[in-house]
C-alpha cells in the first residue's frame, strides 16, 4: 500500500493524478437490499475483459480458413502448454459472459434502472448484448467441427428469411452461396476485429453515461429514502464496492479454472460440408429458445410464411426491447406495467423454450 | 362342350372387335403399334398381360414388340394377330425356353445392335449347368430362363426390383431350392437359404448396402450354375480372400485336405452360412474346429493353444488400452493420436487372424508382437492422459486455494476498513 | 458495538490481514500467469497443419516402391513409379477401410482384405471398391518430399 501512494505522489507531479482520482474517490454505489444486482454489469465486463485476454493468447496460434481451423485449434488443445486451459477458459467465459449480460439486462428492467435520464444507457446497454451474441454466433464457427459448421448453416439460412434484404445479408455473412472457408475468414474478422471495435467504443459509452448519472436507485427504495433522509445509505465504491467486486470477480476466476479443467471444451470432429447432417444440430443455449420456437411455428400461419412470421417477430421484439426506455411514461404510467408484464413474460419464455428445445430430442 | 367353345370364342372375338375399334381411334398416332396387349391386358392370367406390366420389360423399352419374340402380325387387332403364317408361336414348351431365349441371346451379331457389352454365352454356359443337364434329360422342374428373370415385366439386373439384382438373387434361387415340396425328387439339402441368411456374406449385402458381397451365384454361377466341385470350392473363396488362400494352400492342411478329398475352406467355415469368425474356432469349446480332427494334447493341439493364446493377449492388450483411453476422453483429455494407434493395432489383429492360416505360430507371432508394440505405446498414451488430467486437477486445487486466500483476505480487510467507521 | 482493543493488536492484525490480502494477490497472480508464460513459448512440434505433411525425405525410396505415412488423421501411400515420378495417394480402401498397399509386381495398388484394385491414379479397377482413393500432390521442396491435400478456399 505504501507502494501505490509512492506510484500516486509521482504520477501526480506529473500529471495532476490526483485531479483524475478525486471524482473517482467521491464515486458512490447505493446500499440497499437489492444492491447485489449491481455487480452483474461490472462482472459482465470483467468476463469480456477475459475474453479479450485469452482471445489474443489464442490468436497466437489459430489460424483461420476451412484447411487449417480445426487442426490449429486441435494443436492448441493437445501441442501448446496450457493451451486446453486458455482454450476452454475462452469457451466457457464466453458462455457465462453472455448468461450474465441477460441476466444485467433483466435486472435493470426489474430495478427500472432504464428510467428517465439513462435512456442511453440502455440503449448502448442493448447493442452491447446483440454484439455479444454476434461475438458467440461467429466464434463458435471457428473452430470449423461438425456442430459449429451445421449450426451456422442453419443461423445464416434464417437470416435470408428477412424480407428484401436477407439473401444479399446472408451472402454477406456467409462470403458466398454456401458456409465454407471464406465464411470462417470473414467470421474470424468480424470475431477479432470489428466486434471488438464496436465494442470498445460502445463499453466506453456504456461505462461513461453510467459514471455521468451514478448509480441507479430502485423505485421503492428511492421513495423511502426520499421520505426519509437519514435511511439513505452509499457505499464508497473505492475502496468497499470496487473490493466487494473483486471478491466477485475472484470466484468467477475459479469457477473459470474448475470449468476447464474439469469439463475441458471439446474439440469434435472437423466440419465436411459434403457429409450428411448429424442428428440432433443445435445452436449454442443463447439462440435456442429463437431455434426452438422457428421449429415449432406451423408452416404456413394464414397465408403468412411461418419461419417468415418468426423472424419477423423476433426482429420487432429485438427493435422493441431496444427502445424500452421510451416506452416507460407511456399511457401515465401503464406502459411501465406493460414493460413489467412483457419483461416477466420474456424471461418465461426464453427459459421454458430453452430449456423445451433441449428436452425435445 | 363344343356350344361352349363357341360361345367362349364368340365372347372372345366380340370383345376383341369392341376393344380393337378402341385401340383403333386410340392408336391413331400410335408409333409401334403392339395391338396384342390390347386384348391381353384385359384377359385373366395366364394370358393376362399388361401395358403397364410389359412397360417394366427391358424389352419394350429397347424397342422390342411381343411378336420380336412370339411372332405373329401386332398391326392387326383381331385373333388372325396370331397367324401361323406370320410366325406365331404362342405358348412355349418349358423344355424350349431356353432355345427360345437363345435365339437372340446367343446371336452375337443381333445383340450387338442393342447392348454391344452384353454376353452371349448364357446358352452355351445353361447347357453345361444342372438345370440344363435335367433338362436336355427332359427334367421340365429344372429352372429355365423365365423362372430366375421373370418374364413380360424382365428387369435388368441393375434394376433393384430385378429378381436378379445382387440383392435378390438369394431369395430367387430359393423359390424352388428352399421348397421341400418341389425339391423331393432330389437329394440335396433345402437349408440353403436359411442358412446363407445368416451368414456374414448376407449381412453383408444386407446391412451394409455392398454389392460385391456374394450371393449365390458368386459361387455357384448364374447360367452355369452348379456347386463347385470339392477340389476347386478353395478356388472359389479365394477371388476375394487372397491371403488365406495362398497361405492355406502352401500350408500342411492344404496338402492334407486335398490328399483326402476335403473341401478345403468349406472344413472349417462351411459353405453357405460362413459366418463372422471368431477366436473362439480356434478354441476347445463347441465353437472350436480344430478338434474334430486333431487330439489333445499333440503337437498341433499344442501349435493351436499357441496361437490362441497369441491373439487373446493381442485382442486383451487393445481392450485394455481402449478403456483406459475411453476414461481419458470422457475426462476431457484429448487422444485422437493414441485412437489412430489403436486402428493400426487392430489392424495387426486382422492380419494374425489371416495368418493362421498358414498353420504355423511363429508367423502369427510375429504379427501379434507388432500389434503389442503398438497396443503398449497407445495404453501408455493413455495412462499419460490421465496422468495429464491429474495434474491438471491438482494445479486447479492449488489455484483455488489461493483464490480462496484472496477471498478470506479481501472479507477480512473490508472488515478492517469499514468496522471502526462508527 | 466496539470492541476496544489495545491500538497495537488493531495494527498487528492489519497487517497480518493486508500481508494475507498481498501474498494472497500475489500467489494467485503467479497461478495465473505461469500457464500464460509456457502458452507464450511456442511447442517444439511445429504443426505444418493437416493438409500438407513431410512424406519422406528425397532418396529414400527407390523406383516402383512406396511407404506409407500419416496424413491428418489416416494413412497415405507415397509411391515411385518406375520412372521416377512420385504419386501420393488416400491408403484407406473405400471398400471397408483396410489400409492398402503398392504391389510392385503388378505395378497396381492392392487392399489385402479383399483383393480389391487400384490403378495409379487410385482409380478403382478390380474387386469391391466402390470409389476411388483420395489423390493428393506431392512435391519435392530441397530434400524433402511434401504431400499436400487438394486447397480449399
Amino acid at each position: 500500500m505504501r507502494l501505490f501512494s509512492g506510484v500516486e505522489h509521482w504520477l501526480d507531479d506529473r500529471f495532476h493524478w490526483a485531479d483524475f482520482t478525486a471524482p473517482l474517490e467521491k464515486k458512490s454505489v447505493p446500499h440497499h437490499k437489492l444492491s447485489y444486482w449491481y455487480f452483474l454489469g461490472g462482472m459482465t465486463l470483467f468476463l469480456f475483459f477475459i475474453q479479450v485476454c485469452t482471445g489474443m493468447l489464442l490468436l497466437l496460434y489459430y489460424r483461420p480458413g476451412a484447411n487449417e481451423a480445426f487442426e490449429s485449434v486441435q494443436y492448441i488443445m493437445t501441442r501448446v502448454k496450457f493451451g486446453w486451459l486458455i482454450r476452454s477458459i475462452h469457451s466457457w467465459s464466453a458462455n457465462l459472459m453472455i448468461l450474465t449480460a441477460f441476466a444485467h439486462m433483466f435486472s435493470v428492467i426489474f430495478l427500472r434502472a432504464y428510467r428517465k435520464p439513462r435512456e442511453l444507457t440502455w440503449v448502448s446497454g442493448m447493442l452491447l448484448l446483440f454484439l455479444a451474441l454476434g461475438f458467440g454466433f461467429s466464434g463458435y464457427l471457428l473452430p470449423w467441427n461438425t456442430l459449429a459448421y451445421f449450426a451456422t448453416k442453419v443461423g445464416t439460412e434464417i437470416t435470408a428469411q428477412v424480407p428484401v434484404i436477407g439473401h444479399p445479408l446472408m451472402i454477406f455473412l456467409r462470403g458466398g452461396e454456401e458456409v465454407s472457408g471464406a465464411t470462417v475468414t470473414r467470421f474470424f474478422g468480424f470475431h477479432v476485429a470489428l466486434l471488438p471495435g464496436l465494442a470498445t467504443l460502445l463499453i466506453v459509452l456504456h461505462i461513461g453515461l453510467v459514471q455521468y448519472f451514478g448509480i441507479s436507485v430502485p423505485p421503492g427504495v428511492e421513495e423511502r429514502w426520499k421520505s426519509s433522509p437519514g435511511e439513505a445509505r452509499n457505499m464508497k465504491f473505492f475502496p468497499n464496492f470496487f473490493l466487494r467486486e473483486l471478491m466477485a470477480w475472484y470466484i468467477a476466476l475459479g469457477i473459470l479454472g474448475a470449468l476447464a479443467a474439469i469439463f475441458p471444451w471439446e474439440l469434435g470432429v472437423k466440419a465436411d460440408p459434403f457429409a450428411p447432417a448429424p442428428a440432433g444440430i443445435r445452436p449454442e443455449w443463447y439462440f435456442m429458445f429463437m431455434f426452438q420456437t422457428l421449429k415449432k411455428i406451423p408452416s404456413k400461419v394464414w397465408f403468412i410464411d411461418g419461419e417468415f412470421l418468426g423472424v419477423l417477430a423476433f426482429g420487432l421484439a429485438g427493435l422493441i426491447w431496444l427502445l424500452l426506455p421510451f416506452f416507460d411514461q407511456v399511457g401515465h404510467g401503464r406502459g411501465r406495467k406493460y414493460i413489467m408484464g412483457a419483461a416477466v413474460f420474456a424471461l418465461a419464455y426464453m427459459v421454458t423454450m430453452t430449456i423445451y428445445g433441449y428436452m425435445a430430442k | 362342350m363344343a356350344t361352349w367353345q363357341n360361345k367362349r370364342r364368340t365372347l372372345l372375338c366380340g370383345l376383341c372387335l369392341v376393344l380393337a375399334m378402341c385401340a383403333c381411334v386410340a392408336s391413331a398416332g400410335a408409333q409401334t403399334t403392339n395391338n396384342c396387349l390390347v386384348c391381353h391386358g384385359a384377359l385373366d392370367p395366364p394370358f393376362q398381360v399388361t401395358e403397364d406390366q410389359f412397360s417394366h420389360d427391358i424389352h419394350s423399352q429397347k424397342g422390342l414388340t411381343c411378336a420380336s419374340c412370339h411372332g405373329g402380325d401386332p398391326g392387326r387387332a383381331d385373333m388372325d394377330a396370331m397367324s401361323k403364317a406370320a410366325g406365331f408361336r404362342g405358348h412355349v414348351e418349358r423344355s424350349q425356353i431356353p432355345e427360345f431365349c437363345g435365339r437372340c441371346h446367343s446371336d452375337a451379331a443381333f445383340m450387338r445392335q442393342y447392348n454391344p457389352s452384353l454376353r452371349t454365352d448364357q446358352l452355351a454356359q445353361y447347357k453345361t449347368s444342372v438345370h440344363g443337364q435335367r433338362l436336355a434329360k427332359g427334367d421340365t422342374k429344372a429352372a429355365v430362363c423365365i423362372d430366375c428373370h421373370s418374364v413380360h415385366d424382365l428387369r435388368p439386373a441393375s434394376d433393384p426390383k430385378s429378381r436378379v439384382n445382387p440383392l435378390n438373387i438369394a431369395d430367387t434361387c430359393s423359390r424352388c431350392h428352399s421348397d421341400t415340396a418341389y425339391m423331393k425328387p432330389y437329394s440335396i439339402p433345402t437349408d440353403q437359404s436359411v442358412k446363407y441368411k445368416l451368414s456374414v456374406h448376407h449381412q453383408a449385402m444386407v446391412d451394409r448396402g455392398d454389392l460385391s458381397a456374394p450371393t449365390c451365384s458368386t459361387c455357384h454361377g448364374n447360367h452355369g450354375a452348379a456347386p463347385p466341385g470339392v477340389g476347386s470350392v478353395a478356388n472359389v473363396c479365394a477371388t476375394c480372400h487372397v491371403f488365406q488362400a495362398q497361405m492355406y494352400d502352401k500350408s500342411s492342411h492344404g496338402e492334407v485336405f486335398r490328399a483326402a478329398g476335403l473341401p478345403g475352406c468349406v472344413v472349417c467355415h462351411s459353405n453357405h452360412d460362413v459366418r463372422h469368425p471368431t477366436d473362439a474356432k480356434l478354441g476347445t469349446g463347441p465353437e472350436g474346429v480344430c478338434m474334430q480332427c486333431h487330439s489333445p494334447g499333440d503337437s498341433c493341439d499344442q501349435a493351436r493353444a499357441k496361437m490362441l493364446a497369441d491373439l487373446t493377449q493381442l485382442d486383451d492388450a487393445i481392450k485394455n488400452a481402449n478403456s483406459v483411453l475411453a476414461v481419458a476422453e470422457s475426462s476431457g483429455m484429448e487422444v485422437s493420436e493414441a485412437r489412430l494407434g489403436q486402428d493400426q493395432a487392430r489392424d495387426s489383429l486382422t492380419k494374425a487372424r489371416v495368418t493362421i492360416h498358414a498353420f504355423q505360430p511363429k508367423l502369427v507371432e510375429q504379427d501379434i508382437q507388432a500389434g503389442m508394440k503398438i497396443a503398449a505405446t497407445d495404453l501408455q498414451a493413455g495412462k499419460d492422459a490421465l496422468k495429464e488430467r491429474d495434474y491438471r486437477r491438482w494445479g486447479l486445487g492449488v489455484s483455488v486455494c489461493f483464490i480462496v486466500i484472496v477471498l478470506i483476505g479481501l472479507r477480512l480487510y473490508l472488515r478492517e476498513i469499514e468496522a471502526p467507521s462508527k | 458495538m466496539e470492541k476496544s482493543e489495545p491500538p497495537a493488536a488493531s495494527t498487528q492484525r492489519r497487517r497480518f490481514v493486508e500481508f494475507m490480502l498481498g501474498g494472497g494477490f500475489l500467489a494467485s497472480a503467479a497461478s495465473f500467469l505461469y500457464p500464460v508464460m509456457r502458452y507464450l513459448i511456442p511447442p517444439k512440434v511445429v504443426d505444418l497443419g493437416a493438409d500438407e505433411v513431410v512424406a519422406a525425405k528425397v532418396g529414400e525410396l527407390k523406383p516402383n516402391g512406396y511407404k506409407i505415412f500419416r496424413f491428418g488423421s489416416r494413412p497415405a501411400l507415397l509411391l515411385m513409379t518406375a520412372d521416377g515420378e512420385y504419386r501420393a495417394l488416400s491408403a484407406v480402401c473405400t471398400h471397408l477401410s483396410c489400409t492398402v498397399q503398392y504391389r510392385p509386381d503388378l505395378r497396381e495398388i492392392w487392399c489385402a482384405c479383399h483383393n480389391g484394385l487400384y490403378d495409379l491414379n487410385g482409380r478403382n479397377i478390380s474387386g469391391p471398391p466402390p470409389r476411388p482413393l483420395e489423390a493428393f500432390t506431392a512435391r519435392v521442396r530441397s530434400d524433402e518430399i511434401i504431400v499436400v491435400r487438394k486447397r480449399e478456399a
